[in-house]
């Protein structure tokens, strides 16, 4: 496809963002000023105090001395690079692929955006109107090349669009300034008399270089399209994305769920034909007060099943707040991975682990916000009852030891291991009698002890030595005793479970 | 006029079976009911069978009653798991320590915890789970239901042929639910081994609190060598008069 781009340059971008906020400094000499080794120098001047003669550069004091009407606001650092972010996005609504030219301008690759819009004239107009109705100066133009685009945007005096093949044409007239040149290379061809491209377009690029550097033949390549010229989106393009504009502004949860059908339909469809599933997925809604809402969903396995999807999503629709309506939906599949195929139900399938209705299960249960966490639990090889379970990495992850069941362990395990007073016989006898939470349990039967050493390259402490307990009703204890016997130290007692 | 009875009795018989069929308790099919191996508990249900296809509600009042519990139902879990089905267990906080499962013939890795915030949560994701077939059995850990939550778990139930089971621990209110049954399961003294000291293999008194269009009672089961282990007949069996029925 052909290549076309379009280059926007706001001539006055903080000066108007100021005058967006008080309208009555379109009217009067206004400008801003930042100290510069203990001046005020000002930065950039609106259109009013140009034509009187205020440029950037200028002291500020200067500047009052023949202007005294002249106002004068600090400059905020970065104020530039935040509202071209900002344009930036709002400019994906004409393109997906925008990106940023610090100090002052976008640049758009329209390559097959215009005809949208009813043709290049058109689109160009629909930006510029919208852009100007926000009360920014811009200029824009349309060209094959970035560098041809940029050229006319600022000092074209003609047609704002440019053919592909006629850039060298148009080109031509232009100053030397036109082609991004360092203000030194720029003054040194005016000291030379090269004060159009075409005085020095046809000269040999060995010339050029030898002269004004590497960077000049190669700004000129790009212009003519010689050399290609990379630009860095804005937002990167996911290879999986759908895009689905509103003719009327969305306001309402049953329409927000139509669109999310609709794009899931599209996006599914091509990634079930390519046998890929998605894990991750993120809604966008455009709405008309220019901010973006945004929800996300991930899954637990790959799949391009819509009816589950459509359910992940329907938990996240109380959260996309359309305000005054969503003209623009885009869905985005972030993660997408290999899927293995799902087989259409020939018998009905036992469950298991690999039932495709668990993973589903648990994607929704995620969604959730009251849902904290989910976790499958592998043996782990420690004999430390806190350890001796990890979580598993996945819904499918096999355990690779046994589960050991060869010692008696309690159904229910406290977090923590409670503190308890008991009546014992030294030195290894089990207690007699315990006292938990206020009540005396005596105890009939007795297990133990089954010391468990503590893994003391991971923690310091004292080994336990356990006894399973039952009191005289038939309540079954795990007690454990912290450490041995000292001389001094009475040794304390625990109460960790409690046995079916 | 004993020809008579009888007809009547066939008719009250077949009435009976209709009501249960409207009910959604359809008799086994085939050879015989599905044995889980509860032995003279599963004779309470109705068709004598344990029916896996509903919400049951266990009651416990204190820590020690839970633990009980959670093993009772491990022995449950086992035998509606097979060697291949997950079970999921929903609570606001794992207590349930996984490797004992294995003590009640669970693989505890087939059991997918979900840990939430809320109550109100709790009920949310079993109604969700209970209505996805890949499911073998649903745990819930909670402490309250009332009648509509719990008729919204048995509908999901209905549909889907997932045992429900809800342990509540230490319930404000004991109220009506639409449940299929409501156990409580207390610890008992341990069966010691012939000429073994220590503790033996845990009893426990299983109560049957209220059955639906069945008979509630009371009777000792032990857990010995991986199975449930009656121990003799029904302790008592409740007077016909206290007899409640939910239906």
């Amino acid at each position: 496809m052909e290549k076309r781009f379009a280059s926007i340059w706001f001539r006055y971008l903080t000066t108007d963002r100021h005058a967006v906020r008080r309208p009555d400094l379109r009217a009067v000499p206004f400008a801003l000023a930042a100290p510069v080794h203990g001046r005020m120098v000002i930065t950039e001047a609106n259109a009013v105090a140009e034509t009187q003669g205020v440029a950037r550069g200028m002291v500020v004091a200067d500047a009052m001395a023949f202007l005294p009407v002249l106002e004068v606001a600090d400059e905020r650092p970065g104020l530039a690079a935040r509202l071209l972010h900002v344009l930036g996005l709002w400019c994906i609504r004409y393109t997906p692929i925008v990106a940023v030219q610090p100090p002052d301008g976008l640049i758009l690759d329209i390559s097959g955006c215009a005809h949208l819009w009813g043709g290049e004239r058109r689109y160009l107009k629909d930006i510029v109107g919208r852009l100007r109705s926000r009360g920014f100066h811009v200029r824009m133009a349309i060209a094959g090349t970035i560098g041809a685009a940029w050229a006319v945007a600022r000092f074209g005096r003609e047609t704002p669009i440019v053919r592909s093949g006629e850039e060298a044409n148009t080109l031509m007239a232009l100053p030397p300034a036109a082609l991004r040149l360092e203000p030194e290379v720029t003054a040194k061809l005016h000291k030379l008399g090269l004060r159009t491209i075409d005085s020095f377009m046809h000269m040999p690029p060995s010339v050029l270089r030898r002269r004004f550097g590497e960077d000049l033949p190669r700004r000129l390549r790009q212009a003519l399209g010689r050399e290609e010229e990379p630009i860095v989106p804005l937002r990167p393009i996911p290879p999986y994305v759908e895009r689905l504009p509103c003719l009327e502004p969305i306001r309402t949860a049953a329409g927000v769920e139509i669109a999310i059908q609709r794009l899931l339909e599209s996006l599914c469809k091509r990634l079930a034909g390519e046998g890929k599933g998605l894990r991750a997925a993120s809604l966008m809604g455009h709405r008309i007060d220019g901010k973006v809402v945004q929800v996300g969903i991930t899954t637990s396995r790959a799949t391009a099943s819509i009816p589950h999807l459509i359910k992940l999503f329907a938990l996240k629709v109380p959260q996309i707040e359309p305000a005054l309506g969503i003209e623009l939906f885009v869905l985005e599949a972030s993660g997408v991975e290999d899927a293995d195929p799902v087989q259409e139900a020939l018998w009905s399938s036992t469950a298991g682990l690999e039932d495709p209705a668990l993973p589903e299960l648990i994607d929704r249960l995620k969604g959730r916000a009251g849902i904290r966490a989910i976790y499958r639990y592998l043996p782990d090889e420690h004999h430390w009852p806190e350890r001796s379970f990890r979580e598993a990495s996945s819904i499918v992850e096999l355990p690779s030891t046994g589960w050991k069941s060869d010692r008696p362990r309690p159904t229910r395990l406290l977090p923590q291991p409670e503190s308890i007073e008991v009546t014992a016989p030294i030195p290894d006898y089990p207690p007699m009698l315990f006292r938990y939470r206020g009540t005396a349990h005596p105890i009939k039967r007795a297990d133990g002890p089954e010391r468990i050493e503590r893994e003391w390259w991971m923690d310091p402490g004292e080994h336990r030595d356990y006894y399973c307990v039952e009191d005289d009703q038939g309540r079954r204890y795990w007690l454990f005793r912290a450490g041995h016997y000292d001389d001094d130290s009475s040794r304390q007692w625990f109460l960790h479970g409690f046995f079916a | 006029m004993a020809a008579a009875s009888e007809n009547t009795r066939e008719t009250i018989n077949r009435l009976k079976q209709d009501i249960l069929r409207m009910q959604g308790f359809t008799p086994p099919d085939g050879g015989g009911a599905r044995r889980i191996g509860l032995g003279p508990v599963e004779e309470a249900f109705p068709h004598a069978a344990f029916p896996p296809f509903g919400v049951h509600e266990f009651i416990c009042r204190c820590w020690e009653e839970s633990a009980a519990t959670s093993g009772f139902m491990g022995g449950l879990l086992a035998e509606l798991m097979g060697d291949a089905g997950v079970c999921l267990w929903i609570s606001t906080s794992r207590i349930l320590f996984p490797p004992s499962l294995s003590t009640f013939g669970v693989q505890p890795d087939r059991v997918v915890f979900v840990e939430v915030a809320r109550e109100l949560d709790v009920l949310w994701a079993a109604e969700e789970a209970l209505k996805c077939n890949g499911l073998s059995a649903v745990v819930a850990e909670l402490q309250d239901m009332d009648f509509a939550q719990s008729r919204r778990l048995q509908l999901a139930v209905e549909k889907s042929r997932v045992t429900g089971l809800m342990l509540r621990s230490s319930p404000r209110i004991v109220g009506a639910t639409a449940c299929a049954a409501r156990w409580r399961i207390a610890p008992l003294p341990s069966l010691p081994e012939a000429g073994l000291p220590g503790v033996g293999f845990p009893r426990w008194e299983v109560e049957l609190l209220k059955v639906r269009n069945g008979n509630p009672g009371c009777w000792q089961l032990g857990w010995a060598e991986g199975r449930f282990v009656p121990i003799g007949w029904p302790l008592r069996k409740t007077a016909p008069s206290r007899m409640k029925k939910i239906s």
